[in-house]
């Protein structure tokens, strides 16, 4: 697909392939991922548990434990610079300063040794100019941004509730102004009033900021919350990406379909939960073709012997399944 | 209003209070008043640490209580002689938030199946005990040949499967299903729920359905209560509390939803709330919710207001629940 407008991306990732080579065999993490995301826009990356999700956040940090976890081939490209070549001394550089991500469980996240403060100012004396009691100052006027009074830095994680603690990881993965925030499931180990919190708190700071943002959840009411952009994955694969109002209101790919018929609404009557029969496929054994033709209530013949090509629906959305190949 | 003999678990006043080092006490819960009619499903919401999980235990007398009664029956289940305590435990089951923790791993799925039922000498013979794990596999969607394998090498739904299984082993008629699908994905999720509500049609079975997710609680309940610190802020219909809900909290915690759709997420009004929630240990004087509602007033701070009856089957403890 040529384009004729230069997209201004932070980055962008092409047919990516991430394996995790265990004692019980090859499991294939990431099979032919396909991303990019435009400048201070917010991506949303949905999917259930296996779907590569996480493995997609690491890639973009190079942060895939290894071993098991290799990269095998494709490309990852941060401000069109190719992460994959880099040094590590280069790498260091970019982690937490261009690219900072913030992890699901903000409980191990933090140490517990250290004060809240020292832990954001350590960050930020890594990466910038100045001594350690500018990094503390700073520190502490992150820890405003982020809602919390500058006079508690001086405390120790174990004071702090759930969600207090995720606004202090969060402050430390602000802390040096990145340009790219990966957000991984950042609200689902709190409850739904510290969730909104949350959310509402990075939206406000983002739009201050100009950042860009990734936000991988499984919750399909955050991304319709907070995202402009979807990608949903499926076994290591994009099985379909659009703009939020593609996604929600016409989506392509019957996984996508089910999953949001799946999804109980509180603001409609519903006689009975759509659900998907089955499990996603072992990755250690991915399946030949579309991984999700095992479970596809519209499963064509050719579904299990060849994954399908991207059809571009519109200038937004794009979508892997037969079923649109055959309408084309 | 139905008459009470149509309860099948009803709480008077029920306290459950734990000592936490030193002289302090968390009141988990303290003095909740509910009922739950056979056949119906009750859910119950709330955020961590508001004590619906402990409400749920003290329930099934899992852990003694501070004070009140539990009537099941109307018979008090914390004072129950032996053989009265064993007829109940087949009574009343629960399923486990944690599928991961709540399934011994060096057991095989037919023992951990098997169990209640040679507990209560529900089957003779090693062929009939056999039998009935297989259909009890079936009957929750598993393959009956599982039964030799060991927990680990099933997945996350298929083990809350596999505890539905345990529970309905002794052929229960009240069960307790604490949070069984916060560690699930939402696919998994909306068939486990499904399965739920098939045994409920086809066995008549009472739930006690506690959640934190409260699209999923008003999908599954008939009536929902709502929780905060150990207290209930309003109990009623689901359809009532999604489309009137009357006390500020249970306000608050619904507009905190997101929705799975763009345009109603971006037309969506939350009402904020003060602050976090404050510790059980040492909650506020007056109406607990007092310090973080939009609405309080000086009342508020010094009286804690009685559940009442507003509406037929709607129930909320709220000074101000006529004004707002």
């Amino acid at each position: 697909m040529s384009e004729d407008i230069k997209k201004d991306l932070t980055a962008e990732i092409r047919d990516l392939v991430v394996e995790f080579r265990t004692d019980y065999g090859v499991v294939q993490a990431l099979n032919g991922l396909e991303l990019e995301i435009e400048r201070g826009k917010t991506l949303g990356l949905v999917g259930e548990t296996g779907a590569g999700k996480t493995t997609t956040g690491l890639s973009l940090l190079r942060l895939i434990p290894n071993p098991p976890g290799v990269i095998v081939s494709g490309s990852i490209k941060l401000d069109g610079k190719d992460i994959l070549s880099m040094s590590d001394k280069e790498m260091q550089a970019i982690r937490g300063k261009t690219v900072a991500m913030i992890f699901q469980d903000p409980m191990t996240s933090l140490d517990p040794v250290m004060t809240v403060e020292q832990q954001i100012a350590e960050v930020i004396k890594l990466h910038e100019e100045g001594g350690q009691a500018e990094a503390l100052k700073r520190a502490r006027e992150m820890l405003e941004l982020v809602g919390i009074p500058g006079s508690r830095g001086g405390e120790y994680p174990h004071q702090f509730s759930g969600g207090m603690k995720q606004r202090v990881v969060i402050a430390m993965a602000l802390a040096c102004n990145p340009e790219l925030l990966i957000a991984d499931e950042p609200t689902t180990a709190l409850d739904v009033t510290v969730q909104a919190d949350i959310l509402d708190m990075m939206k406000g700071i983002q739009q201050e900021h100009g950042m860009t943002v990734i936000l991988i959840t499984h919750d399909l009411g955050i991304v319709a919350d907070c995202a402009r952009h979807i990608i949903v994955m499926y076994a290591g694969k994009v099985v379909e990406t659009g703009s939020a109002e593609d996604i929600f209101y016409r989506p392509a790919h019957p996984y996508t379909k089910a999953l949001l018929s799946a999804v109980p609404r509180l603001d409609l009557e519903q006689g009975h939960l759509e659900t998907i029969e089955g499990a996603p496929p072992n990755m250690a054994n991915p399946p030949k073709g579309c991984p999700f033709a095992d479970r596809c209530p519209r499963r064509l013949p050719v579904c299990g012997k060849e994954f399908p090509q991207n059809t571009r629906l519109s200038e937004s959305h794009q979508v892997c399944c037969w079923l649109q190949r055959g309408s084309e | 209003m139905m008459n009470q003999t149509d309860y099948l678990l009803e709480v008077k006043g029920l306290k459950k209070y734990f000592k936490v080092g030193g002289r302090k006490t968390l009141k988990a819960v303290d003095g909740v008043s509910f009922y739950i009619r056979k056949g119906e499903t009750l859910g119950v919401v709330g955020e961590s640490g508001c004590g619906k999980t402990t409400c749920g235990r003290t329930c099934l007398g899992i852990y003694d209580k501070t004070d009140g009664q539990v009537l099941y029956r109307g018979a008090d289940v914390h004072c129950l002689s032996r053989t009265e305590k064993q007829k109940f435990t087949k009574q009343a089951q629960i399923i486990f938030q944690d599928p991961y923790a709540s399934l011994d791993p060096k057991m095989k799925i037919q023992n951990i199946i098997a169990e209640g039922i040679r507990a209560h000498k529900m089957a003779s013979g090693r062929d009939e005990i056999q039998e009935r794990v297989s259909s009890l596999l079936e009957t929750v969607g598993l393959d009956p040949g599982y039964g030799s394998r060991y927990v680990h090498e099933f997945s996350g739904g298929q083990r809350q499967r596999i505890g539905i299984a345990r529970a309905l082993a002794v052929e229960p008629e009240f069960i307790v299903c604490d949070e069984p699908i916060s560690a699930l994905d939402v696919s998994i999720q909306a068939q486990i729920v499904n399965l739920l509500d098939r045994l409920q049609e086809e066995r008549g079975l009472t739930y006690l359905f506690i959640a934190h997710d409260l699209s999923m609680v008003k999908y599954i309940s008939d009536r929902v209560m709502v929780m905060y610190l150990g207290k209930i802020m309003e109990i009623t219909t689901s359809k009532a509390l999604y489309h009137s809900p009357r006390h500020p909290y249970t306000r608050a915690l619904l507009s905190a939803i997101p929705i799975p759709d763009p345009a109603m997420a971006k037309k969506k009004v939350r009402i904020p709330m003060e602050g976090e929630m404050p510790s059980p240990v040492n909650p506020p004087r007056g109406c607990r919710f007092q310090n973080r509602c939009p609405y309080a007033e000086e009342i508020c701070m010094e009286a804690e207001p009685a559940l009442e009856e507003i509406e037929n089957e709607h129930y909320v403890a709220c000074h101000r629940r006529i004004e707002i």
